[in-house]
């Protein structure tokens, strides 16, 4: 679950981590009264969208009066903002944050994300602050310093002096700016975080370290024992199909194409999309039941499936082990019949009850076409689909 | 032979009372499984359906001669239980569980090494020998028959469908395991594959990945350098979009990395027999056998 700026500055500040002071509003009028609180003679205008690559879409304005801070935000807010993260659509800008401007010495990147090889979290640092990182990563990986984190432990002090002393940070700003990367660390670590990411992470000219962004994902099977950061989800920024989806336990994502599939398991479900394309069509979607669908589950799966208009036919392809195949035949006649579905139906079951849960699509005087393995059913719901 | 476990191995159930450790726990026994013991703090001295409940692992350990453990815990306490039967000396722990926080499985990692055991998954169907009636999991039994391919896969109804096209084809396997889709797992498929190419019993290895981390193109250049057997690989989510988790927590895309052509590439270029569809993993482990012969 990813959170805002505001929202993962607001996590920053309650680990210590130094912010820029700044006021989040809805409508220009606010931003103009903000820039007037905040007192400066420079401040940032930011569209608060999750979508990354927003400075570059015209997402982040300097402005140097109250005048220009209500111009900036009118702007944006209520607009879509497109950059080339959420393109083609972009994202309808909600709220915009009115930040100090700072007198910036330079700009460092930092970030905290789970190594899968060394399977602990990693702080990842480089001096090539305010760049698009991956293309760091790609030209120059030297310029990217990795230090490991102790799961339990966090970052230890000499590995954030290691990492200051690799930046090449000045004596006056270490102590700091080393604070800030164990801070980072345990912000990391208390909330479960996949990703912490701060670019740029500023010096400024009078020795502060200030996270000038911020970025957080939280790890979404940790968020049971975070009901304060579920609280900060913002739906508006999710695929309406997929949050209907998530809350029916059903693991769905939408996709180009016009065939719609339905699936127990996860590799089994990416293998079915694998094959639709393989055999010259596109799959609508990844949908994955899970261990245990029942008929309301296969019933609200075709409606999210049918949700999407470009859906010309559906292919069910479900290996029963725990699942018995009669118990989703059923389910699948039911959906079929309570939703009407017109598009054609491929249904290829294998495993526990496949005997049973064959003669149930047989005999339920529906248009079923039924398959015997994965080839044959992505053959014939290429083909009906056309 | 076969790996990870056999006619050796006795097993214990970490949540043997809740419906699904103890419906799991059912098949496995009736498949021929030996279980011994279950666990449910609290629950010490009942049993279920003959099998007697302990308190803590230490008992199952001492008193029922358990050595590897099945755990069905509810994700907020699955650490603690992988930890609880490190602890208590456990060889080998198949964490069924999905859904554990990835600094949870982080921190299981570290326990399960540093008490010298061996985790599959968390989030897997577990491990199977047909050749010794032994299934620690939640794997339909019947799919499998003995034989001489293993199987080593990050999936779990892919690897039934896998299995179920070896077997029907007269392949029979030695063991079969689901290493689980998650980003921190105990078995990789390099440990897998190591183990596979020591087993005399093993001939041929069949390994799936799925798209998301390098774990695939790591075990290719080991089997590049080190595995005699033949190979055969398929890769899962070709058509799967970048920055999206495809199910699995691990199953993702991310900042171009992970892709199944990159993951099919490096196969190939290792000398694996790539599989370019799910239909035909069967097929081509049946061909990769002939070219040998």
């Amino acid at each position: 679950m990813k959170l805002h700026e505001f929202q993962a500055k607001e996590r920053f500040r309650a680990f210590g981590l130094p912010t820029p002071h700044g006021i989040v509003v809805e409508d220009a009028e606010g931003a103009k009264a903000a820039f007037a609180e905040l007192g400066g003679e420079l401040a940032v205008v930011k569209a608060q969208i999750h979508a990354g690559g927003r400075g570059k879409a015209g997402g982040v304005k300097l402005v140097r009066s109250a005048d220009e801070a209500h111009e900036a935000a009118e702007g944006m807010l209520g607009k879509p903002l497109i950059t080339k993260q959420n393109a083609p659509d972009g994202t309808i800008v909600r709220k915009v944050l009115v930040e100090e401007g700072l007198p910036i010495a330079k700009e460092y990147y930092a970030a905290v994300t789970l190594d899968r090889r060394l399977e602990v979290p990693v702080l990842m640092v480089s001096s090539e602050g305010g760049m698009d990182i991956e293309e760091v990563a790609e030209k120059t990986p030297e310029l990217i310093l990795r230090e490991p984190i102790d799961p339990v432990q966090g970052l230890p002090d000499f590995r954030a002096r290691r990492a200051c002393f690799g930046l090449g940070v000045p004596k006056a700003q270490q102590r700091a700016f080393g604070a800030v990367l164990k801070g980072l660390a345990q912000a990391f670590l208390a909330d479960d975080a996949s990703l912490v990411e701060v670019n740029p992470l500023v010096t400024t000219t009078d020795d502060r370290v200030i996270c000038l962004d911020g970025k957080m994902s939280i790890d979404d099977n940790a968020l049971f024992r975070h009901k304060g950061l579920e609280a900060m989800r913002d739906e508006g920024e999710e695929d309406p199909t997929e949050v209907r989806a998530r809350k029916a336990g059903l693991s769905y994502v939408n996709l180009d194409g016009n065939i719609g599939c339905l699936v127990n398991g996860a590799g089994l479900a990416m293998a079915t999309m694998d094959i639709i394309k393989l055999h010259g069509g596109e799959p609508a979607n990844f949908l994955d039941v899970g261990g245990s669908a029942s008929t309301e589950q296969v019933t609200t799966a075709f409606k999210i499936i049918l949700e999407d208009p470009a859906v010309k036919g559906i292919l069910v392809n479900i290996f029963g082990g725990i699942m018995r195949c009669d118990v989703v035949a059923q389910g699948v006649v039911d959906a079929t019949k309570a939703l009407g579905l017109e598009a054609p139906l491929v249904v290829r079951l294998h495993g526990t009850n496949m005997e049973q849960g064959r003669e149930i699509l047989e005999n339920s005087g529906l248009k079923i076409i039924p398959a015997d393995n994965m080839r044959d059913a992505a053959q014939k719901i290429v083909e009906a689909a056309q | 032979m076969s790996i990870l476990v056999g006619s050796d191995t006795r097993v214990v159930t970490q949540g043997i009372t809740g419906e699904y450790g103890r419906m799991h726990t059912l098949a496995c026994r009736e498949y021929g499984t030996n279980v011994v013991a279950g666990v449910t703090p609290g629950r010490g001295g009942q049993d279920v359906e003959g099998i007697p409940v302990y308190d803590t692992m230490a008992e199952a350990r001492e008193k029922a001669g358990a050595n590897c453990t099945m755990i069905f815990v509810p994700a907020a306490f699955a650490a603690d239980a992988v930890e609880e039967a490190a602890d208590a000396g456990i060889e080998l722990i198949v964490c069924i569980t999905e859904g554990i926080p990835a600094l949870d499985e982080a921190r299981m990692k570290q326990a399960v090494t540093a008490a010298g055991a061996r985790m599959i998954g968390p989030n897997c169907p577990g491990v199977i020998s047909p050749g010794s009636n032994c299934k620690v999991g939640i794997m339909p039994g019947f799919i499998h028959s003995a034989g001489k391919i293993g199987v080593v896969s990050r999936s779990g109804t892919l690897t039934y469908e896998a299995v179920w096209q070896l077997t029907e084809l007269g392949l029979g396997q030695t063991t079969c395991l689901g290493i689980g889709g998650d980003p921190v797992i105990g078995t990789t498929h390099i440990d897998a594959i190591k183990l596979f190419q020591e087993d005399d019993e093993t001939e041929a290895i069949l390994m799936i990945g799925e798209i998301g981390g390098t774990a695939e193109e790591e075990a290719a250049a080991f089997i590049k350098d080190h595995v005699d057997k033949p190979v055969v690989g398929f890769v899962a989510g070709r058509t799967a979009p970048p920055g999206k988790r495809m199910g699995h927590a691990g199953a993702i895309i991310a900042g171009g990395k992970g892709t199944a052509i990159e993951k099919m590439e490096a196969m190939r270029a290792a000398g694996i027999a790539v599989a370019e569809s799910p239909a035909e993993l069967g097929s081509t482990m049946a061909e990769a056998l002939a070219a040998r012969a």
